[in-house]
């Protein structure tokens, strides 16, 4: 008789999941521990593997459906089974089963967040691309929603296509399903993706832009480019397929910038004393403890956030949760994308630990070992671009939150101390939230009480 | 560069190692005073004398057990079997003696051991004679098989194999005696375990050895007239089995035809189809054909025969199926 997989539990507070995507179509043969489909929680996308080997019976709930934790998503048959088996199988609702059971389920490099930016040296120019504008907007379109099976040309269930053609297809980023196949029974071969033209109309997108520059490096200046007319061919234009973080990345932007009523207000924080006093803690600093300038943001946020429990919040219906956690998210760069890892109760915590907390989630989230508790539970987001040099910019909100802290370089500028003019380090920062939750007074109220804490530092060690 | 026959090549052989090395004997039905089945040995006897060109009696056993205890003293025997049918009888002394004695007796003894024999149908000597059971020998670790598709190719291997240390079965073809090829002056040597290209192309890669390799060459002449370039890798050792090449073409041309004159079934193509797909499965832009011999016992009836072992025409159709 069938087997049946469920929803399975993702994290401690997990109570309902979305299957963004079936992996496995009907009919489709599977084998234990095959990614079966793609479930998204609030926080984290991620893939659950098949728990038996047999062939896919039934999808029992639609792409995009919200499902109860432990309610059957799928009937798997055994190897070899008749329909008419499974068939039988079915007529009793197969009530929520033994561990054994349970779905496994791998968590990848989590998708999710926004346009923030990690805070790390490391970040990658890539990430820096990915802005606060978010990705294409074309990558939505194909995962909302229970979403109409696309029907490619298929026979007997598969995509006819040799294995060369499949690997240059991955290559040059098409999609096999819009080839005509030249080969016997219509399979694609390798003349078919070698006769197709890359779309000449197709305009740049944003991830074709020109990679941002590296962070300015003062010992190793790079010679500026040769001038002189250009020689030689232009590169051809390049297809590059979307991935599954950078998707989850689009639909998440575009959910929010939809459906949330984004509103902004900018100040410039004078940290020449935060600075002072980093440079001074650093000094007793190991290397690989040395705080950085978004330590001390996270702590100035979340500290001030306990003031603000109106912006420490989500809309939930027709309510306002107001959370007594202050869990704040901190965007970390990762080769094709971003996530956010969350410092739980950075209210509470000294900076120090801020620091080595942040610094271990971020280098767990690089090297694809990201735990979900990592990633869970974020009440505020803070996105720091301070070391790329950016005069100002403003985040889109990580959803359900309801602000993000945008946060740009510090750098020297006049400022008038007491009607004289003189040389502070300035740093601008810029709120993004969301109107249904809060108005602009208590998000400029927020942003000033601020200042208290980047202006005035010492606070922040014994806040 | 000489133009000889394949039996002038292979005589020559012999006849050169066992100028080289005293240790070099040869034995076998009729090998001596009649000159070989195949008139291979023929004036050896009188050059060489009884000792070192020995006829046997009609007994395979013997003479593969006889070369084996020979090369166990430090001779190196070149036994003849009359045909690789009759090595069925000797099969113990190959498989389970030749093959393995160096490995069970922890190395303390070499079997600088040749078995020449021939194999192949096509001359109308029925089911039991004419059979090519290749790759049952290639089965076994410890046995080196090595068969040639040219002239050159058989002198050099065959002196290669004289000269090895270890237990080689020399599979000749009954019905390449008499072709003819370029060999090169003075002394050569072909190594054991390469294989090389024939024919160079692009659009399908041909595998094939020993006699297939002249049915292959006659199909690539003929799909060259319509365009398509077909590279023909010779394995000429089956074991131990050099991919490289085969490899290397593959992966130029995406698609393969593999050869041989044994049946079909845990055949030689089965073997080389399996590595290409273990080891460049994202380069194989067709299913890989197989060329074989048909699935019965050998007719004697020579349309028959004909219409059972692979010809020209099989290949071709093999290649459109690929290209």
């Amino acid at each position: 008789m069938a087997e049946t997989v469920t929803m399975p539990k993702l994290g401690f507070d997990m109570a309902e999941g979305t299957l963004v995507r079936w992996v496995k179509s009907e009919g489709e043969a599977v084998s234990k521990g095959e990614t079966l489909a793609e479930i998204e929680t609030d926080k984290a996308t991620v893939e659950v593997e098949s728990p038996y080997s047999g062939v896919i019976h039934k999808h029992l709930v639609e792409q995009g459906a919200v499902v109860p934790v432990g309610s059957p998503i799928a009937e798997v048959t055994a190897p070899g089974e008749t329909a008419a088996e499974s068939q039988e199988g079915k007529t009793e609702p197969v009530p929520q089963t033994p561990a054994a059971e349970k779905a496994e389920v791998k968590v990848t490099p989590k998708p999710e967040v926004e346009a923030q930016q990690p805070e790390s040296a490391g970040a990658q120019a890539e990430a820096a691309r990915t802005g606060p504008n978010g990705p294409s907007p074309q990558t939505e379109v194909q995962e909302k929603g229970p979403e109409t099976k696309s029907a490619p040309p298929e026979v007997g269930g598969i995509q006819r296509a040799s294995p060369l053609a499949r690997r240059l297809a991955v290559e040059r980023g098409l999609d096999l399903t819009n080839i005509q196949g030249s080969g016997p029974g219509g399979r694609i071969v390798k003349r078919d993706i070698e006769t197709i033209q890359v779309q000449p109309a197709a305009p740049p997108q944003p991830s074709q832009a020109p990679a941002a520059p590296p962070p300015p490096d003062k010992k190793a200046p790079t010679p500026p480019p040769a001038v002189g007319i250009p020689t030689g061919a232009i590169p051809e234009d390049q297809v590059v397929p979307v991935d599954r973080l950078r998707r989850a990345i689009g639909r998440r932007m575009v959910e929010s910038k939809q459906q949330v009523p984004h509103f902004y207000i900018t100040s410039a924080y004078d940290v020449a004393r935060m600075m002072e006093l980093r440079k001074q803690i650093n000094a007793y600093m190991p290397d690989d403890q040395k705080l950085s300038v978004n330590d001390f943001i996270v702590k100035a946020a979340a500290l001030t956030l306990r003031q603000f429990p109106n912006i420490n919040a989500s809309l939930k219906g027709d309510q306002v949760i107001r959370y007594g956690h202050v869990n704040i998210g901190v965007a970390v760069a990762l080769d094709a994308g971003l996530i956010t890892v969350v410092c739980k109760d950075a209210d509470q915590k000294p900076i120090r630990v801020i620091s080595r907390e942040v610094k271990e989630m971020a280098a767990r989230a690089r090297s694809g070992k990201v735990k979900p508790d990592d990633i869970e539970g974020s009440t505020f987001s803070v996105s720091n671009l301070g070391m790329y040099n950016v005069e100002d910019f403003a985040a889109i909100i990580n959803p359900p939150e309801a602000a993000i802290l945008a946060v740009g370089s510090v750098k020297p500028a006049p400022v008038a101390v007491d009607g004289e003019l003189k040389v502070g380090m300035l740093m601008k920062a810029t709120i993004s939230a969301d109107h249904r939750v809060t108005d602009g007074a208590e998000a400029a109220h927020y942003m000033q009480a601020l200042a208290r804490y980047l202006e005035d530092p010492l606070l922040l060690l014994v806040g | 560069m000489a133009r000889i026959t394949m039996r002038e090549a292979i005589s020559q052989a012999l006849w050169e190692e066992m100028e080289r090395d005293p240790c070099v004997f040869i034995m076998g039905e009729e090998v001596g005073v009649w000159g070989g089945t195949y008139a291979v040995t023929k004036g050896f006897y009188d050059h060489f004398g009884p000792e070192r060109v020995r006829d046997t009696p009609i007994s395979e056993a013997a003479i593969v057990g006889g070369a084996i205890g020979a090369s166990l003293t430090g001779l190196r025997p070149v036994a003849e079997l009359m045909t690789i049918n009759f090595a069925f009888v000797a099969m113990d002394h190959i498989v389970n003696e030749s093959a393995k004695l160096h490995y069970m007796f922890g190395g303390q003894m070499i079997l600088p051991l040749v078995i020449r024999t021939v194999g192949g149908g096509g001359r109308q000597l029925g089911a039991t004679h004419s059979q090519t059971p290749d790759a049952i020998f290639a089965h076994f670790p410890g046995l080196t098989v090595v068969s040639p598709g040219t002239v050159a190719d058989a002198k050099g291997l065959l002196k290669s194999s004289i000269r090895s240390d270890n237990p080689v079965l020399f599979i000749e073809h009954a019905t390449l005696y008499q072709m003819r090829g370029e060999v090169p002056d003075g002394e050569y040597l072909v190594p054991i375990g390469k294989s090389t290209i024939q024919r160079p192309g692009s659009d399908v890669t041909i595998v094939t050895y020993s006699k297939m390799l002249e049915v292959s060459l006659k199909a690539a002449d003929q799909l060259a007239k319509e365009g398509i370039e077909a590279e023909i890798v010779d394995l000429r050792t089956l074991r131990p089995l050099d991919m490289e090449p085969v490899l290397e073409s593959f992966k130029k041309t995406n698609r393969a035809v593999i050869v041989e004159e044994g049946w079909r079934s845990f055949g030689v193509g089965s073997e080389v189809a399996s590595r290409i797909y273990e080891e460049a499965f994202d380069y194989v832009d067709a299913p890989i054909q197989r060329v074989a011999q048909k699935e019965v016992p050998l007719p004697y009836n020579r349309t028959l025969e004909q219409m059972a072992l692979p010809q020209v025409d099989d290949v071709i159709a093999a290649v459109k199926e690929v290209v």
